[in-house]
C-alpha cells in the first residue's frame, strides 16, 4: 500500500493521512494508491502539512507498518528512548521497528 | 570570557525580531515552506525524523553559569526535558515547536546566545580547545583569535552563501584536542623565534565522504594579517568551489583538485591584494577581546594536594581530570557517556546542575567539548571531591574519558534524517560490554566514534576505531575502521572488510581489542599497536 506522510506545520510533529485527514498515529494510515501527489498539493496548500511524501508500507495483523526503518522509527520515535515514543508505556513498541 | 557589546547584542536581537516575523509570516500562509526553509535554517532550525530541532550555537564551545542554566531551562520548558550536545561543541533540542521558536531565541539573546550560522553554507561555529586557557601546554589562549573570527565571520556578506558549509578551528598548543587539521581551515597560534604571535594555517581538511586531512598552506601569519589571510583563503574558495555538485562543494576538494601548491599561490595572490585594503581591523579590537579572556582570580596559594583515599573519586581523578598550568587547580571533564547511556545527552536537570558547579566551583565557566563532554576548566583541587560527589549522584560521575566507553556517536538514524542507520544503539552496546573499570583500565585509551551516515557527524574517520552505518538493502549494516586519530598525530581510518549486524560490530571490536592487548608493547595505545603490527592481526582475529 501507499501511505502519505509529513509534519505538522506548527509543531512538526509526523502525521499521517487517513483520508479525511491527519493522524499523530501511523495505524490510521489509509492506501492513497495512485493519489498521493495531488492530495499533498491540496494539504500542503491548506497549510494542513508540510514536507510530505509517499512511502510503501503494508497492512498487517498489528497495524499498518511502513516498509523501510527509517519510515517505522518516525512512525514510532526514538527507539532509544521508548518513554519518548508514541507507546511509552511499552517498551516492547520499539520492537516492530527494528 | 567575552561579553557582547551594543553591537553584538543589537545584531542578535534584530535578528530575532526578523525571524519572528518570518515565523509569523510562515504560520499565516505568506511563506511557502521553500520560501521558509532557508530562512529558519538560517537561524538553526532544522526538520529532522520526528520534528523541528534547533541547533544553538556555544561559541569556541565556552559557557557561563548562567547560559548553561538557561540551556537545561529551555530543555524543560520548550523541549521534553533533555538537550544534546554535538561534535561542534554546541547544542541541539530535538523536539521543538515552530511556533515556540522566535520566544526561544529571544530568552537566548537575553544571555547573548543565539542559533545563528547554525546551519546553511556559511561559516559554522568557530571550535577550539575545551581547555583553552587553562591547559599547561599551551603557547596562549586561543579563544580570543577565535573569537575575532567569530566577529569577522558573523553576518559577513561576502560568505553567507559559500558553496558549501565551512568549518574553521583554532588552537594554540601541540597537542591538538579540537581535529584542528579535519577542518576546512584549522590554525594554530603559534611564537616565531622572535617571539612574535602569529597563526599557522592549514587548509582543506574534513571529514564526510571524502575524508582529507588539511595541509599546512602558511607557517606564519603575523598577528596582525590574521583576519586578513583567513578572507583571501575565503575568497579564492568562495570563487572556484564547486557549486555544480554538493558533493564536491567543500574547500577539500578545491585544495586537492588543484593541489595545495596551486591553491596557496591563490591564496597568496590574492592576500597580497587584500593588504593593499584596509580590511584588517585594527589590533585594538583584538587587545579589546583579549580583555575578556584574562586569568580568572587564582588563588596563588591554594593547595596542590588531593586527597584520593576513595577509591572511586580515585579512578574518576585519574581519568578525568587533566593538569592546569596553574597549581593548586585541576581540569576536570565530565562525561557525558554513563554506561549504556546516551552519548552527548544531559537532562534540564543535569545541565542545571553543572551550571552550579561551574558556578561554584570553576570560576564561572564551562566548556562543551567535541567529544560531547562537558569541562569545568578552572577547579581548585581541594573543591574537587566536592564536585565529584555531587556529579556522581546526579549520574555524572562515569570515569571513561578517552576510554572505548568515552564513544562519541551521531544522533544516528534515531533522530537524524540524513541517517542511513542507529548510531546510539551500537554505542549504548559497546559501552555496555566494555562497562567494567578494569575492562576500560585495561584497554586504556581507546577513541572509538560511530557515523550514522556518510556524512561523518560521528568522527568515524577519525576513529582509533570508526564504525559507519550503512543501509544495506534496507537494513542496517555497519562497517569497521582501524587507524583514525583526530590528534597531532592526525590519520583517517581505514575499512577493515565486510560489514557486520549491530551485534556482530560489538563482538568484532572485542576480538580486536583482545588482538591490542595480546600484541601491544609496553604503554602502547590501541592505535599505536594497530600502527606497528598493521590490520592483519585483527582481520584474522575478526573474519577467521
Amino acid at each position: 500500500m501507499k501511505i502519505l506522510t509529513g509534519n505538522d506545520l506548527k509543531t512538526g510533529a509526523v502525521i499521517w493521512w487517513t483520508g479525511v485527514g491527519w493522524s499523530l498515529n501511523v495505524n490510521d494510515s489509509t492506501d492513497v494508491g495512485e493519489h498521493g501527489a495531488a492530495i499533498i498539493a491540496r494539504e500542503e496548500g491548506a497549510q494542513n502539512v508540510f514536507a510530505a511524501y509517499v512511502v510503501d508500507g503494508v497492512k498487517t495483523d498489528e497495524g499498518v507498518r511502513p516498509s523501510h526503518i527509517k519510515e517505522r522509527i518516525r512512525a514510532l520515535g526514538p527507539t532509544v528512548r521508548p518513554d519518548l515514543t508514541l507507546k511509552p508505556s511499552d517498551p516492547e513498541a520499539v520492537n516492530w521497528v527494528i | 570570557m567575552y561579553k557582547y557589546d551594543e553591537y553584538d547584542q543589537q545584531m542578535v536581537d534584530t535578528r530575532v525580531a526578523e525571524f519572528r516575523d518570518q515565523v509569523r509570516r510562515r504560520i499565516a500562509g505568506d511563506l511557502t515552506e521553500d520560501q521558509f526553509k532557508p530562512l529558519r535554517l538560517q537561524n538553526g532550525l532544522y526538520l529532522q525524523l520526528h520534528a523541528y530541532m534547533l541547533r544553538v550555537a556555544v561559541p569556541y564551545g565556552t559557557l557561563n553559569s548562567t547560559q548553561m542554566t538557561l540551556l537545561g531551562d529551555i530543555a524543560d520548558k520548550y523541549d521534553r526535558g533533555y538537550g544534546h550536545f554535538t561534535t561542534r561543541q554546541n547544542i541541539q533540542y530535538n523536539w521543538i515547536k515552530l511556533e515556540d521558536t522566535p520566544d526561544i531565541l529571544a530568552e537566548l539573546a537575553t544571555v547573548e546566545m543565539h542559533a545563528i550560522q547554525t546551519s546553511g553554507n556559511c561559516i559554522r561555529n568557530i571550535s577550539s580547545d575545551q581547555f583553552a586557557g587553562a591547559a599547561e601546554d599551551e603557547i596562549l589562549d586561543p579563544r580570543p583569535y577565535a573569537e575575532l573570527l567569530r566577529q569577522w565571520s558573523s553576518f559577513h556578506p561576502e560568505f553567507l552563501v559559500l558553496p558549501r558549509k565551512f568549518k574553521i578551528a583554532v588552537i594554540a598548543s601541540e597537542t591538538d584536542r579540537a581535529a584542528m587539521r579535519l577542518h576546512d581551515i584549522g590554525i594554530k597560534m603559534v611564537k616565531n623565534d622572535a617571539g612574535e604571535i602569529g597563526a599557522q594555517f592549514y587548509a582543506g581538511g574534513g571529514m564526510g565522504r571524502t575524508p582529507m586531512i588539511a595541509p599546512l598552506i602558511r607557517e606564519f601569519v603575523p598577528i596582525h594579517q590574521l583576519i586578513t589571510y583567513a578572507e583571501a583563503c575565503l575568497r579564492v574558495y568562495n570563487r572556484y568551489g564547486r557549486r555544480d555538485n554538493k558533493y564536491k562543494a567543500r574547500i577539500k576538494i578545491l585544495v586537492h583538485e588543484l593541489g595545495r601548491d596551486e591553491y596557496v599561490r591563490q591564496v597568496e595572490e590574492e592576500f597580497a591584494h587584500l593588504l593593499t585594503q584596509p580590511i584588517e581591523p585594527p589590533l585594538a579590537e583584538l587587545e579589546r577581546i583579549k580583555a575578556h579572556f584574562v586569568d580568572p582570580a587564582f588563588d596563588a596559594a591554594a593547595s596542590d594536594e588531593l586527597d584520593l583515599t576513595d577509591p572511586d573519586f580515585r579512578l574518576w581523578v585519574e581519568r578525568n581530570t587533566t593538569p592546569h598550568k596553574q597549581p593548586g587547580y585541576i581540569i576536570a571533564t565530565v562525561s557525558l557517556k554513563p554506561v549504556g547511556g546516551i552519548p552527548g545527552d544531559a537532562t534540564a536537570d543535569q545541565i542545571r546542575l553543572m551550571a552550579k558547579l561551574a558556578k561554584d566551583h570553576s570560576f564561572d565557566e564551562l566548556r562543551v567539548t567535541h567529544a560531547q563532554n562537558i569541562v569545568f576548566p578552572h577547579v581548585r583541587k581541594s573543591d574537587l571531591y566536592t564536585v565529584w560527589k555531587a556529579l556522581d549522584e546526579a549520574g555524572l560521575g562515569t570515569a571513561n574519558l578517552d576510554t572505548v566507553g568515552d564513544i562519541i556517536a551521531c544522533p544516528g538514524l534515531d533522530y537524524c534524517s540524513l541517517a542511513n542507520a542507529r548510531s546510539i544503539p551500537v554505542a549504548q552496546k559497546i559501552s555496555e560490554r566494555f562497562g567494567s573499570a578494569r575492562k576500560q583500565a585495561e584497554i586504556g585509551e581507546l577513541k572509538l566514534k560511530i557515523s550514522g551516515c556518510i556524512n561523518a557527524c560521528g568522527h568515524h574517520h577519525a576513529g582509533h576505531i570508526g564504525i559507519l552505518g550503512v543501509d544495506k538493502k534496507g537494513l542496517e549494516n555497519y562497517q569497521l575502521l582501524f587507524g583514525g586519530s583526530e590528534g597531532a598525530d592526525t590519520s583517517l581510518a581505514r575499512i577493515i572488510g565486510p560489514g557486520f549486524t549491530e551485534d556482530g560490530v560489538v563482538d568484532a571490536i572485542e576480538k580486536a581489542t583482545q588482538v591490542y592487548l595480546a600484541n601491544k608493547q609496553g604503554e602502547e595505545r590501541f592505535l599505536d599497536t594497530y600502527r606497528r603490527i598493521g590490520m592483519e592481526p585483527f582481520k584474522e582475529a575478526i573474519y577467521g
